[in-house]
């Protein structure tokens, strides 16, 4: 247990205690918990103030720094998780190293919860002051380290939102090292026939991004290649990327984005998939489009949530909705001559019909048409004109099974109406019954219950197209043990904070984008890795990083070198020294305190969390008043 | 009964009148305080017995610290950390899973019922959820009454 005698200078502390307005101030006696703070070993200043974080409470602070020659100071108040940054800058603005303060939480931890209880409130802000006083005299100043960072960046993966973060960051200047598994740029897109709200094809749409990467000169391009070792640090990371059929090479980089991308669900057992050759998923029809092989259609279903929600994987995947909308819109208006394009009739067909709506559009004036549109009424008149016994305007019978259409935003929703105007079907179903792809004397047939009719149906197709989900890539594990970062339960990359910082990793000098961190259109996955190369940039840009002095200290007297902190530090921040002992790696320490725990020396211990500090605030919170 | 809370845990049975248990919770900075914290903003309320020490992450609590605060006489020792692959530093929790299921085992050789140390998960957007450990804690402390260190059984 940590004794006096171990504290060399007789510490100086001041305590200062926050009313918070009636926040504290209401349901804790803080006159009576300041006078108490004023008794305790080596508080030589106790005050309470109506806003510790008001200007008037900031000066205070710096004043009595100057006044009573503190050393430390005790701000006992709100929760250091919003507040601790604004309490150390004013310490350090008065000459008091910023790890000379202590953060002590009377409202979140103590008034806002035991409201109706003043006394044993204010007992209990009590102890939680004598805590942080104890911890206060162990306090010891830190100096934050600058690491050098090497200005350039590891971008793995080739396809839109790689390509797009590679691009961000050599155009600022900094060499890029791109790795693509595949043979190729393009990643997932490049397989793809149409995408939505464009009339290019998908490889005519991303070819303009793949020639700027191919012409930047700041772009290193290794296809074929993996990412096989990954030493190092933010700032200091030396990279072996593996080619194929080739030598590996070294490279080093100060910062490492992730855009690995995501792979369809192949939904084995799941709606006839592969029992019935017309069975396909929306990634295969993408392909059966590309090599023209779609056969002649006159009813198709989709099925959307295929595997996803509930059955193979519990997320919902973001795209689908939208995909199987323009799949149906770009089929309804046989685009591309996509359905049976050596057979004449069916293209003249619907040339004539999809010609009509565009002529009646013409007449109307193009706002009205968009509100009618949003509204619905547009579809109404279609049905009606259909119930009157026109056709299907593609002489196609499209029917969407869901099980709620998310064409989130203006754009989706509008291309929702406009593939309702064109007469595709959307019957909702529920999870808990699904429709039955079957086949009846060779055709294929879908069986599903109409949540409006309240009856069971069934619909003859020509080809069932199963909206399957994004799923992780089956290597993303492997990466992710190599950089050290995590994967969500869902197998995606997980990054920092789902809200605050969508593109970081917890890791610094790690970040991620595209469909990797989870499912993603192409626009989402662009915006993403144009931020995460921001992101990326501001090391690379600073050329050094000011590493928190969170971190583990080895005392090298006490180390056996057993060599247990290095296999459980989850950063690689422990090595062996040549003389077998335990050393720190200071830039890639994260300050966990795994490592501490688990050191049968008792040789390790945390820098600002040591086990002095925390023995000393049990200790206190223990004792006898 | 002055010890039961009036307002969260409901009727308590107590062995002892008076008995104010002490009960001590590691908290790591990045899920299960903020929980705390979420509690606190949430206006939940929850008996006045636990006090909260800050670590990093719950991997940093060493069996030292647990044992010597049953030592000095703590009634109940709660361990929070964040749900499985949640951790903020990849996976310190599952050491902690790991070393409190040992430290549980240690505690009863130690004559220490061990359901006086408790380990749960608590996320930051899980405010009810450090409400309702605590409550169930200290109810379960309460049930236990006073440790061995300070004359129960």
């Amino acid at each position: 247990m940590p004794e006096d005698t171990n504290i060399e200078k007789k510490p100086r502390i001041g305590v200062f205690i926050c009313h918070c307005g009636s926040n504290i101030g209401g349901f804790v006696d803080v006159k009576a918990v300041t006078e108490y703070a004023s008794t305790l070993p080596d508080v030589v200043y106790a005050t309470d103030n109506l806003y510790t974080c008001a200007e008037d409470g900031l000066n205070n602070i710096k004043e009595s720094i100057k006044e009573h020659n503190l050393d430390r100071v005790v701000v006992s108040s709100c929760t250091p998780r919003t507040h601790a940054p604004l309490f150390q800058r004013t310490c350090e603005a008065a000459g008091v190293n910023k790890y000379m303060f202590t953060f002590v939480n009377i409202r979140e931890h103590c008034s806002w919860v035991h409201m109706k209880e003043k006394e044993k409130a204010t007992q209990k802000a009590k102890d939680l002051v004598r805590m942080g006083v104890a911890r206060a005299r162990f306090l010891e100043p830190q100096e934050e380290t600058k690491i050098d960072v090497t200005p350039a960046a590891l971008v793995v993966g080739g396809g839109v939102a790689g390509m797009t973060a590679a691009l961000s960051l050599a155009n600022m200047g900094f060499p890029v090292h791109l790795v693509e598994k595949e043979k190729e740029l393009g990643g997932f897109v490049k397989n793809l026939h149409g995408l939505m709200m464009t009339k290019k094809s998908a490889n005519e749409a991303i070819q303009p991004l793949i020639d700027k990467v191919n012409a930047q000169k700041n772009i290193t391009q290794y296809v074929n290649s993996h990412v096989a070792t990954v030493e190092g640090f933010i700032g200091n990371y030396d990279v072996s990327i593996g080619t194929e059929g080739s030598e590996s090479k070294e490279v080093k980089v100060g910062a490492i984005i992730v855009a690995t991308g995501a792979i369809p669900l192949v939904p084995e057992g799941l709606f006839g998939y592969k029992e019935h050759p017309n069975v396909v998923t929306s990634m295969e029809f993408e392909e059966l489009c590309n090599k023209k092989e779609i056969p002649k259609l006159k009813s198709v279903a989709f099925i959307q949530c295929a595997g996803a929600r509930g059955q193979k994987v519990s997320y919902c995947s973001r795209i689908c909705c939208n995909v199987a909308i323009k799949t149906a819109i770009n089929i309804a208006e046989n685009r591309d001559n996509m359905l049976g394009a050596t057979e004449e009739k069916a293209e003249a067909e619907a040339g004539q019909v999809v010609e009509e709506p565009a002529a009646e559009m013409k007449a109307e004036d193009e706002g009205l048409e968009r509100r009618r549109r949003r509204r619905g009424r547009g579809r109404r008149e279609a049905d009606e004109a259909a119930d009157e016994g026109g056709a299907p305007s593609s002489g196609v019978e499209i029917t969407v099974f869901n099980r709620d259409v998310m064409a989130y935003g203006v754009e989706h929703e509008l291309e929702f109406n406009k593939a309702r105007e064109k007469r595709v079907k959307f019957i909702r179903y529920l999870p808990d019954n699904l429709p039955k792809v079957s086949t009846k004397d060779g055709k294929l047939e879908v069986g599903y219950f109409h949540e409006t009719l309240k009856m069971e149906r069934t619909m003859p197709v020509d080809m069932v197209i199963l909206s399957t989900p994004l799923v992780s890539q089956p290597d993303a594990a492997t990466l992710s043990q190599l950089l050290k970062v995590p994967l969500g339960q869902d197998g995606f990359f997980q990054e920092a904070h789902v809200k605050l910082r969508p593109v970081d990793f917890a890791t610094d000098g790690v970040y991620v984008c595209g469909t990797c961190r989870g499912p993603a259109d192409i626009a989402e996955a662009a915006s993403q890795a144009s931020a995460a190369a921001s992101r990326a940039a501001i090391p690379l840009a600073n050329g050094y990083v000011q590493a928190e002095a969170l971190t583990s200290r080895v005392d090298e007297t006490k180390c056996t070198g057993c060599g247990t902190c290095v296999e459980v530090c989850p950063y690689g921040a422990l090595r062996k020294n040549d003389d077998g002992i335990s050393e720190v790696i200071v830039a890639a320490c994260k300050g966990c305190g795994c490592c501490g725990a688990t050191c049968p020396e008792g040789a390790i211990t945390m820098t600002h969390y040591t086990d002095q500090q925390l023995l000393a605030e049990a200790k206190a919170a223990l004792e006898e008043v | 009964m002055s010890s039961a809370t009036p307002n969260a845990g409901g009727e308590h049975k107590l062995e002892q009148e008076d008995f104010e248990p002490r009960i001590l919770v590691f908290c790591c900075n990045w899920c299960s305080y903020a929980g705390a914290d979420l509690a606190g903003v949430s206006r939940l309320q929850m008996p006045p017995h636990f006090r909260v020490i800050r670590v990093m992450c719950s991997a940093r609590v060493d069996p030292e610290f647990v044992l010597r605060a049953f030592q000095k006489g703590a009634d109940g020792v709660l361990v929070a950390g964040c749900h499985p692959a949640d951790c903020h530093y990849i996976g310190g929790n599952y050491r902690t899973r790991r070393r409190i299921a040992l430290l549980r085992i240690l505690l009863q050789q130690f004559g220490f019922d061990p359901g006086r140390l408790k380990l749960e998960w608590i996320s930051a957007g899980e405010g009810e959820r450090f409400q309702k450990t605590i409550v169930e804690f200290t109810d379960v402390v309460n049930e236990l009454g006073p440790s061995p260190v300070r004359g129960g059984d």
